[in-house]
């Protein structure tokens, strides 16, 4: 399975930009898909937070940031690892709980981190990795590594006290971080309207003196240029930006999720805003890519996942005998 | 009572309901119990029921949820905070343990805070290191705090609705995978109260003495039917509460059986569980014992997420069966 090489840039400077913002939007989406289907099929076990929806804010940010800045993800996180580069074939075979999976079947799909990617780690607590990439870029800072930190979390997570916290810690060490808020509209199950007295969530950065912006989310592109400006901020040593990216999540908030809370009508009105169609018409009309291009990405894309889910279906279970070897880190002599 | 098998879910919602309809200070508050009816479906209709002042949505904000049911408490309120999954009490443990827990005792007995905090606890869903903890010896730890572990639907209803008359804090532990099972034993339709403090013999033997919690309780009671076969009975313990923790059945049972075994879920190191061994070893209870104490419990590990590693970490019917069966066989 090879990586596709990272690239950076705006998603619309030329046709191999392009290529790459539509292909690593469809790879999320078709892993999504992939996901879903093993998990109806009894192959995979726990739950599944999926993203299918949101792909353009991993896309266009990662599309910002060098292999060697580092990511703080969420439960949601499948995009943001796939989007940093990570190997598709390793991520499902951690879902099956394959010996060769990222966490050795050890922690399935809220902790696949990848370290040769800058990815810290998803998370299974809401608003757990956030001081987590403060503390990245502290030490980016500290050892003069001019690298940056990217937080992902959801509008949910900015009610959790560590958000605040750290907040204010990177901004009074002028840290080079940035916060990414991707704004599906619901924590679960209470939107936005019923958690926040707010209009636009990026208006906390007031408080901590931080500058906050609310951006379409499903426009690449829009994420891409938010972002880049974010990271020129953090390395000129002018410290953290609060970027939210209006999104929506098409699917249940995970396995169990009736959707008891929203309407047909309202998903079905963000099915029309899906970033991938939007960036597909962007696309065509400025002539990047014609319509063979654009199919040529998917079913890549496809092809992809598709090698990934065989390839890991032959790996080795993981192994119940090597677990108390896999807690603490061995002590070097 | 005729025929009503519950599952835990249900009996927690008819207390929780019964001490609604009971007392206007009683209100719930936690992440998505209301219309999503809770994570693992405990509240259900209750938010339908009886609307969102007292069956209160929240936004994700553990410490600030308990901290405010804390306060609610101080002032005449009875609140049951239902925390979605017990390994988010970690952002709430200020508000648990340096406040809730002692705030009755530093001020000198003029304010107590009468707060149940539900969380869903436990391995088995496949959720890993984050959200399958069984932390239960946390907070036993912690003066001031009483500490639940229902194994039965039956067992929960009763114990939550002491739980809520309780004055004091009340940390109320729901294994995960109990709560779609329909238990054995029919669940009475109207109220009823389990004293909080007080051990339950499950069943009768002559060989072994079991004290097991939670979850492993009904595993303890698959394995004893296996073991009967063999002619091995054994006597199970459920302490219901681990804080305070009621020993004399268990004392009691020791002179039958000389044999004592310890079961739980929660990682053997430091655990609970071992609180039991050491007020045996430490009490005259020891005189009785005519063999080594097992402890069957949790590896020291976080709990993985493969199935197999899953169901590798924490004890399960077949580790009790072949526990028993050592401790009877080496120790005639
Ligand atoms: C500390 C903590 N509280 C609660 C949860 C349960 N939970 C998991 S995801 C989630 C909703 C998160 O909403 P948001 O941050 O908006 O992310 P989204 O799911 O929308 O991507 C909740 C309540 C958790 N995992 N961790
Ligand atoms: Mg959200």
């Amino acid at each position: 399975m090879t990586i596709p090489p990272l690239l950076m840039g705006h998603p619309l400077a030329n046709k191999e930009n392009a290529s790459y913002a539509l292909l690593t939007m469809s790879r999320i989406r078709k892993f999504e898909e992939a996901v879903e289907d093993l998990f109806g099929r009894g192959m995979m076990h726990g739950t599944m937070h999926l993203s299918i929806g949101q792909e353009a804010s991993p896309t266009g940010v990662c599309m910002a940031l060098n292999l060697t800045d580092q990511i703080t993800s969420t439960h949601r996180g499948h995009g943001h690892c796939i989007a940093k580069g990570a190997d598709l074939m390793r991520m499902v075979a951690e879902l099956l709980g394959k010996e060769n999976g990222y966490c050795g079947g050890r922690g399935g799909s809220m902790h696949i981190a990848d370290v040769e990617t800058g990815n810290l780690g998803a998370n299974g607590i809401v608003g757990g990795g956030i001081p987590i990439a403060v503390g990245a870029a502290l030490s980016s800072h500290l050892m003069k590594r001019g690298t940056v930190a990217v937080s992902f979390f959801g509008d949910g997570a900015m009610n959790e006290g560590a958000f605040h916290e750290a907040a204010n810690l990177a901004a009074v060490w002028k840290l080079p971080v940035i916060f990414v808020c991707e704004n599906n509209g619901y924590g679960m199950s209470s939107s936005t309207e019923l958690a926040f007295k707010l209009e636009k969530l990026s208006d906390r950065g007031l408080g901590y003196g931080i500058p906050g912006v609310t951006i379409d989310g499903n426009d690449v592109a829009a994420v891409y240029e938010a972002t880049e400006a974010a990271v020129q901020r953090a390395k000129a040593g002018d410290g953290p930006t609060l970027l939210e990216f209006v999104t929506y999540r098409w699917k249940g908030h995970s396995r169990s999720d009736k959707n008891l809370y929203r309407t047909k009508e309202e998903i079905d009105e963000w099915k029309i805003k899906d970033p991938i169609l939007h960036f597909e018409q962007v696309v065509r009309e400025r002539g990047l890519l014609n319509e063979d291009e654009i199919g040529e990405q998917h079913r890549l894309a496809t092809e992809q996942v598709i090698a990934a889910v065989n390839e890991a279906m032959k790996g080795n279970p993981a192994d119940p005998a090597g677990l108390l070897d896999s807690v603490f880190k061995k002590v070097s002599a | 009572m005729s025929d009503r098998k519950l599952t835990m879910s249900e009996a927690l919602r008819e207390a929780m309901a019964i001490a609604l309809d009971e007392r206007p200070e009683v209100f719930i508050l936690g992440e998505d119990i209301g219309i999503y009816g809770g994570a693992f479906g405990v509240t259900g209709d209750l938010y339908h029921r009886y609307g969102s002042e007292r069956v209160r949505d929240t936004p994700i904000s553990e410490l600030g949820i308990v901290g405010t049911a804390v306060g609610a408490a101080l002032s005449g309120m009875r609140p049951i905070v239902e925390i979605q999954f017990s390994d988010f009490t970690a952002q709430a443990m200020d508000q648990i343990v340096n406040q809730a827990a002692k705030i009755h005792f530093m001020v000198g007995g003029g304010l107590h805070v009468p707060l149940v905090l539900r969380a869903a606890s436990g391995s088995g869903t496949g959720a890993a290191g984050q959200h399958s903890q069984s932390l239960e010896g946390w907070f036993a730890n912690v003066p001031g705090l009483k500490v639940v572990m229902p194994s039965s639907p039956y067992e929960a209803k009763g114990l939550l609705l002491a739980a809520i008359d309780d004055p004091n804090p009340v940390i109320f532990m729901e294994h995960k995978l109990l709560y779609k099972v329909a238990g054995t034993e029919d669940v009475p339709e109207g109220a009823y109260r389990i004293p909080l403090g007080v051990s339950r013999v499950v069943r009768e033997g002559k060989d072994l003495t079991v004290v097991a919690t939670g979850i492993m309780v009904s595993r303890t009671l698959a394995a004893a039917h296996e073991l009967d076969k063999e002619g091995i009975t054994l006597t199970l313990i459920d302490p219901r509460t681990i804080s305070p923790l009621d020993m004399d059945p268990v004392y009691e049972s020791l002179e039958k059986t000389g044999r004592l075994m310890v079961v739980q879920e929660a990682p053997e190191h430091g655990g609970f569980i071992n609180e039991v061994i050491a007020k045996v070893v430490t009490s005259t209870s020891l005189g009785h014992l005519i063999a080594p104490v097992a402890r069957l419990a949790g590896m020291n590990v976080p709990i993985p997420y493969a199935p197999q590693l899953e169901k590798a970490a924490v004890p399960q019917v077949d580790d009790i069966i072949k526990k028993a069966r050592e401790v009877v066989a080496s120790w005639r």
